[in-house]
């Protein structure tokens, strides 16, 4: 009988295929998420197979099994944890010899395996044979030859999985001999033995192996399950101090010495390598790509190839996105209660914020496929080390990594970027500390949200000098960012984890369509599953604190006053035209505001001569009378019209002062006011306050409500653009104020997508708070900085602003020199 | 001689790895074991890191990190 779940892990090194095989094996039906407290991925798949259903595991990839990396540790803790009934170790059989060092590992860890030789089209068409008998025989093993990428051997595969499973299959896989560290290794294994049960849970010798490796995470076992930790521990410490006096060497050297050679003295008998000499095709291509001069030329073309596809490109295909997500708008328009004439019911108020919100991030959706897409075919290609290998020594410098660079163009290296493709592409950055870093800046660069503020501001305060000032904002983030990594990386980071530079240049490989398109779509589908849950939760109390606790009474009576002296002008205006007058008569008035709101609407999102005369003919078949007034024909039409144009424009300007009242008074509102005491000193008021706190959710809402805070008052001001406005009301906002409100904006908080893919990144609320709250301090500071200081020495915006580029390249170069602490060291 | 003096282009034997630790197990995991051979292919443009061949394959490694790695010229 065959049935219930039975567990099969994949496991290898990077670059043997494994994600092929994994996605051959359960097709479809796979599942992603992230183990537990880590960030490293975890997919399971499922695959049914004479009525047995296995449940497929892709562990992560990794060259070895200690505890220095989580990738490492998830891999082991899942094999010697959920003791799979199958593993099978994926290798790439083109260089199986590396393979068999992971393999040997494996083995030790007395899992029922299965060693899959993958790629054999490759190893083929590189003169490597492999002997699959003796290689079976040798280790003890039992090895299918497949080539996944063609669906050859899956077959085989699926029979031996079934066949290791339910153990028609028993064999004993071969122990290494360590030679000269046998005798202690059998000194460790019976003291464990003795004195602890832990050889019913672990393979004992095993455990004595990895005990005088000196594991961190295995001695930290003992120390939970051994009465005498701590002089057991001494004394294999003892132990491993006399190997090493004798030998030469420290056991872990040894041990991995012994694998190798037994790897070698396997390979001899069992590969044949026709041409192992041959200068491979990826070695003269690193000539190039590599090259002194040519290497960073071609980097800054994939780059900007890279930029120009995913967020110019990008950001053109949502043009023809975004009517699909407008028409889910409209769809709740529809379908919440209809607003009255100053009374907007807060279900349908909150109901289209909730869906802005959304909207906001699902308009993401497509810059995020192409993007992923790329990646995906740079990870694919083998170019991404080698980004990494040109950069390292510039951001290495600066506590980044040389994989920091994909996320820092994305973000914004120059005006344009987007944070949250750069955050998500932080992915595959190693080393723990750098890529808390990475997370950490990125919102700092300049996305392309930040940009009406630096237009409006500089077309107001630097007219004369918009060229430079543009230079400046462009090029000032770079100068911030560079020395706030490294501070990071000195303080809060100063202890995370790092990694080892170390890493495989694997071959140059030509990506395939389906393996690339399903792992964007894979992440894009992963980025919507785990950011709508959370940017719905988050966008609620931003509404809360926008919206309330709302007007007075006494205030609502007052604009109750003001629509009802609107109204009666209306009715005032066209009672010399009864056929209208009696149409518009009680609610139909309220109707037509809502029918004229709705054709105005539709008639923006239509183009070209038919579609309009479509939608004429529509509206007008809903109410002709309606239509008449919308769409005047006669002269009284006309007349009604414009009476009509009036009233909806003073609608308008009660529902932007009711706006305008009730930011004022809701606890954002509040809390901008009760800011000034402090940011008085950074030149901003309350209204700059305000607008800066509402951006919290998107960026571009600064500038949104800059512009309700400053409406225009009278009429005569109805017809000036927003920075005839600001200029008019705020006396003594000097350029000055406005250098300091920019450098704010730059050190802005990261929106809420952001903040989002940061938790999704660093799989912790704690970091997402911290990359909320430090720029806060940041940009405070710098804007106090600038301001006070400027003022202080008498200097113009302009004169600041050079003064503080001057500053931040010092403190740049400066900090470039500042040693960070290497841990492995 | 270490590893971070060699000139690209010339042969190596690897003789001893002078750390243990993260950086030592590494390189290990990586195929870096006393007795093997290993070609320095390059440096980076900005001359660190560095781009070895060994065993049929590459891999990159920063200056700082060659230091622990004893060799002798071949």
């Amino acid at each position: 009988m065959k049935s219930g779940n039975i567990l099969v892990a994949l496991a290898g090194q990077p670059n043997c295929g494994k994600s092929t095989v994994f996605n051959a094996v359960t097709g479809a039906s796979q599942h992603v998420a992230n183990y537990p407290g880590v960030t490293v991925d975890k997919k399971t798949g499922w695959l049914r197979y004479n009525g047995s259903r296995f449940e497929v595991v892709d562990l992560p990839g990794t060259y070895s099994l200690t505890s220095y990396s989580p990738e490492e540790r998830v891999a082991r803790d899942f094999i010697l944890h959920e003791k799979p009934a199958v593993v099978v170790n994926v290798t790439d059989a083109s260089n199986l010899k590396r393979s068999l060092y992971l393999s040997f590992q494996l083995m030790e860890m007395e899992i029922p395996l299965i060693l899959e030789l993958n790629m054999m089209d490759v190893a083929e068409k590189r003169g490597v044979e492999i002997d699959v008998k003796n290689l079976e025989q040798r280790l003890g093993v039992k090895a299918v030859p497949t080539s996944m990428k063609n669906g050859k051997g899956k077959a085989e595969l699926l029979l031996a999985i079934e066949g290791v499973a339910f153990q028609n299959d028993k064999r004993q896989s071969v122990r290494i001999d360590y030679g000269a560290l046998e005798p202690y290794i059998k000194d460790v294994e019976d003291q464990l033995f003795q004195d602890t049960t832990i050889g019913t849970q672990y393979p004992l010798r095993w455990f004595a192996l990895k005990l005088l490796e000196g594991d961190e995470a295995v001695s930290g076992l003992v120390q939970e399950r051994h009465s005498r930790a701590e002089e057991f521990l001494s004394y294999v410490e003892t132990l491993r101090s006399k190997f090493e006096e004798r030998h030469a060497a420290a056991p872990e050297v040894h041990i991995a010495q012994r694998r190798y050679q037994a790897a070698e003295d396997i390979a001899r008998t069992s590969i044949i390598n026709l041409d192992p000499d041959k200068r491979t095709l990826t070695d003269k291509v690193d000539g190039v790509v590599c090259h002194r001069f040519a290497g960073p030329v071609i980097l800054v073309g994939v780059i900007w190839l890279l930029y120009y596809l995913a967020i110019v490109q990008g950001y053109n295909l949502t043009n023809y996105t975004w009517p699909l997500l407008a028409k889910l708008r409209s769809l709740a328009e529809s379908l919440t209660p209809a607003p009255g004439f100053i009374e907007i019911p807060l279900l349908r108020a909150f109901s289209l914020w909730f869906i802005d919100s959304i909207n906001a991030l699902l308009n993401y959706v497509p810059i995020f496929f192409i993007l992923f897409a790329l990646i995906s075919i740079l990870e694919d290609s083998g170019y991404m080390p080698r980004m990494a290998f040109i950069m390292d020594r510039l951001f290495g410098r600066f506590g980044l990594h040389g994989q920091s660079t994909l996320p820092m163009v994305l973000g914004g290296i120059y005006v344009g970027g987007c944070a949250v493709p750069g955050v998500m592409s932080c992915k595959g950055i190693p080393d723990e500390r750098s890529r808390l870093a990475t997370i950490l800046i990125i919102p700092l660069l300049n996305c392309l949200a930040k940009v009406p503020l630096y237009v409006l501001l500089i077309n107001i305060y630097f007219a004369a000098h918009k060229a430079w000032a543009m230079f400046f904002i462009s090029t000032i983030s770079l100068l911030m960012v560079l020395p706030v990594s490294k501070l990071l990386t000195l303080t809060v980071l100063k202890d995370k984890e790092t990694a080892p530079f170390v890493m495989e240049m694997p071959p140059y490989h030509l990506p395939s369509v389906r393996g690339v398109l399903g792992r964007a779509i894979e992440r894009v589908w992963l980025f919507i599953r785990k950011i709508t849950t959370i940017v719905a939760a988050v966008a609620v109390v931003i509404f809360v604190l926008l919206q309330f606790p709302g007007l007075s009474a006494e205030r609502m009576a007052y604009y109750e006053d003001g629509k009802d002296k609107a109204i009666a002008k209306f009715y005032k205006k066209i009672v010399k035209f009864p056929e209208h007058h009696t149409v518009l008569q009680g609610g139909s008035l309220m109707e037509m505001v809502n029918y004229w709101e709705e054709y105005k609407s539709a008639k923006m999102m239509t183009q070209g001569e038919e579609a309009m005369a479509a939608l004429q003919g529509k509206f007008k078949s809903r109410n002709e009378d309606f239509f008449r007034i919308a769409q005047p024909q006669s002269k009284d039409d006309k007349k009604v019209n414009r009476e009509f144009k009036k009233l909806v424009k003073a609608r308008n300007k009660l529902l932007r002062e009711m706006k305008k009242e009730r930011i004022d008074n809701s606890f954002l509102g509040k809390l901008g006011k009760s800011l000034t005491p402090v940011t008085r000193y950074a030149g901003f008021d309350w209204k700059v306050n305000v607008a800066l706190l509402s951006a919290l959710a998107a960026k571009e809402s600064s500038v949104a409500t800059l512009g309700a805070l400053y409406q225009p008052d009278e009429s005569g001001q109805e017809n000036q653009t927003l920075e005839q406005r600001m200029e008019g009301d705020s006396e003594g906002f000097t350029p000055l104020h406005a250098l300091a409100l920019m450098l704010f904006m730059v050190l802005y908080p990261p929106c809420l997508a952001t903040t989002i893919a940061v938790k999704v990144q660093t799989g912790s609320v704690k970091w997402m708070l911290f990359s909320m709250v430090y720029p806060m301090f940041l940009g405070l500071s710098v804007a106090v900085l600038v301001f006070s200081g400027g003022t202080a020495l008498g200097l113009t915006g302009l004169q600041a602003m050079w003064a503080f580029y001057g500053l931040a390249l010092a403190i740049t170069i400066a900090m470039g020199f500042v040693k960070n602490k290497t841990q492995y060291v | 001689m270490t590893l971070d003096q060699i000139k690209p282009g010339s042969h190596c034997r690897i003789k001893k790895l002078s750390i243990g630790n993260k950086l030592g197990q590494r390189l290990m995991d990586m195929g870096v074991y006393s007795g093997i051979k290993v070609k320095v292919l390059r440096n980076a443009p900005l001359k660190d890191p560095m781009e070895l061949e060994l065993d049929g394959y590459c891999m990159s490694l920063r200056h700082d990190e060659a230091r622990f790695v004893e060799v002798e010229v071949l």
